[in-house]
């Protein structure tokens, strides 16, 4: 099935998206690299509530244009190396989408069901095609203490896809065929 | 010499390797495409619609762009090689602003990145000497996706060749979906733990579809091709026929106590451009 959703997504329609199934998404996203999940995740409060928005795990390349950032290339990252805050990261932040590559372990899995959350599979390395969806960059966080690849960077995407469903709510896995 | 100039190629050498696939890879994917069927379909649809858009538009075709990676081929009559260092440095920094490329190199005490893809040891140059006054100079920008699935493996001599396949089908079953899918394996079999691991990066410059001159070593690259697809990890590992583009192998003479295996593993984004400087510093980009 193919589904084009606005972020964020309700939870009976996370709970609708199966393993295999293609999604667009329209709203606001977040990225965040291992630093950033790690700051967060250490930090009382921080400066934006991402609970509204998909966690994209991407180290853009971005070019400051006058005053205005731009998306010039931003495919996803290697999300494996997120899997030691992720179950944290979604109890804490209220998230209900990720977007990466290459798919997460077990206690993303376990998180992903007790939370209604699922994980989305981009195509890696599409970091062009991903920068023509993104329409405007909202905001960044943490540029000068993390850098370019590791801040935050809240962008607003239009159709942002295709987006398989690798990992849904009901403990489904596309990595773990038999 | 006008080494401004030189700078300026170095920056147009990035920018093709960044922006422009080389046609021997596309041509594979195109061919991915019409093999696969479903998810894995979608996937090699979306990477050769980027790479379209990457040509088109400028941008890089992937944000990751890569530890800034040259093999440099100096004609040994060529005028001025002390200078050369400087240019390829000079161009890679200038070639972070202006393309724009990501900044990617961080100190590992302190985790500050440089922010223009140089400082201690890169951008990361192989010299090589040759006849005649001409320098090549191959840019293989490299990911850090795909170079995290790099694998060193001192086998025991006895386990033979065919021990030196199995251990490169099984550690590419164990990547799985992370150095994105369908790759280059590069292979380098012999010499010591540096020179395996050299030879297996070298290997990734050859064009995808072109096989070793040796005879039995074609072969045995056709076969790893055959076995690594087998495993259905498929496109970006959600599952397909297609796994690699292609395995490459070189080799050198080994210990007779050593069986070195160095595993290069590049991604679809298998970027690679040339630039030649003739002696009276005109240049061109391939």
């Amino acid at each position: 099935m193919e589904y084009r959703f606005t972020l964020p997504i309700k939870p009976e329609d996370i709970k609708k998206l199966k393993v295999g199934d293609i999604l667009y998404v329209t709203g606001k996203i977040f990225t965040a690299r291992d630093e950033a999940h790690h700051l967060m995740l250490e930090k009382k409060s921080i400066p934006f509530d991402p609970s509204d928005m998909g966690l994209f795990h991407c180290g853009p390349l971005m070019k400051k244009v006058g005053d205005r950032w731009e998306v010039v290339s931003a495919g996803p990252t290697t999300s494996s190396r997120m899997e030691i805050f992720e179950d944290k990261f979604i109890e804490k932040f209220k998230i209900n989408l990720i977007i990466g590559k290459g798919g997460m372990g077990k206690n993303t899995q376990k998180a992903l069901q007790k939370y209604i959350c699922i994980y989305a599979s981009y195509t890696g390395g599409a970091g062009a095609l991903a920068a023509e969806k993104a329409e405007e960059v909202e905001n960044v966080f943490w540029l000068d203490e993390l850098g370019m690849p590791e801040a935050v960077w809240i962008m607003r995407v239009k159709e942002f896809g295709p987006l398989v469903i690798a990992m849904d709510s009901h403990g489904k896995s596309i990595f773990n065929r038999n | 010499m006008d080494s401004k100039d030189l700078e300026k190629g170095i920056v147009q050498l990035i920018k093709k390797a960044e922006t422009e696939l080389p046609k021997d890879v596309i041509t594979a994917l195109e061919k991915a495409y019409k093999v696969e069927i479903g998810i894995a379909k979608t996937q090699i649809g979306a990477i050769l619609e980027n790479i379209k858009l990457a040509k088109k538009t400028g941008r890089p075709m992937c944000q990751d762009t890569g530890i800034q990676t040259f093999f440099v081929e100096v004609g040994v009559d060529f005028p001025e090689i002390s200078k050369l260092k400087r240019i390829i440095t000079g161009g890679v920094k200038k070639a972070t602003k202006d393309i724009p490329i990501r900044p990617n190199t961080v100190d590992p005490f302190t985790g500050v990145n440089h922010k223009d893809n140089t400082g201690d040891n890169v951008p990361y140059i192989t010299w090589d000497f040759t006849d005649g006054s001409d320098v090549t100079i191959t840019a293989l920008p490299k990911g850090g996706g795909s170079e995290n699935m790099s694998k060193l493996g001192m086998l025991k001599p006895g386990v033979g060749i065919e021990g030196v396949k199995n251990f490169v089908v099984e550690e590419m079953i164990k990547a799985a979906g992370q150095p994105c899918p369908p790759t280059i394996v590069g292979i380098g079999i012999g010499g010591g733990a540096d020179l395996s691991l050299k030879l297996g990066k070298k290997a990734l410059l050859r064009p995808v579809g072109v096989r070793n001159n040796d005879k039995n070593i074609a072969k045995i690259e056709e076969e790893l091709i055959k076995r690594i697809n087998a495993s259905g990890i498929g496109p970006m590992g959600l599952g397909g026929k297609i796994t690699v583009l292609d395995v490459h192998i070189e080799k050198a003479h080994r210990h007779p106590a050593s069986l070195p295996v160095g595993l290069a593993v590049q991604c679809w984004a298998d970027r690679r451009a040339k630039m030649i400087i003739h002696k009276n510093g005109s240049w061109e980009v391939k």
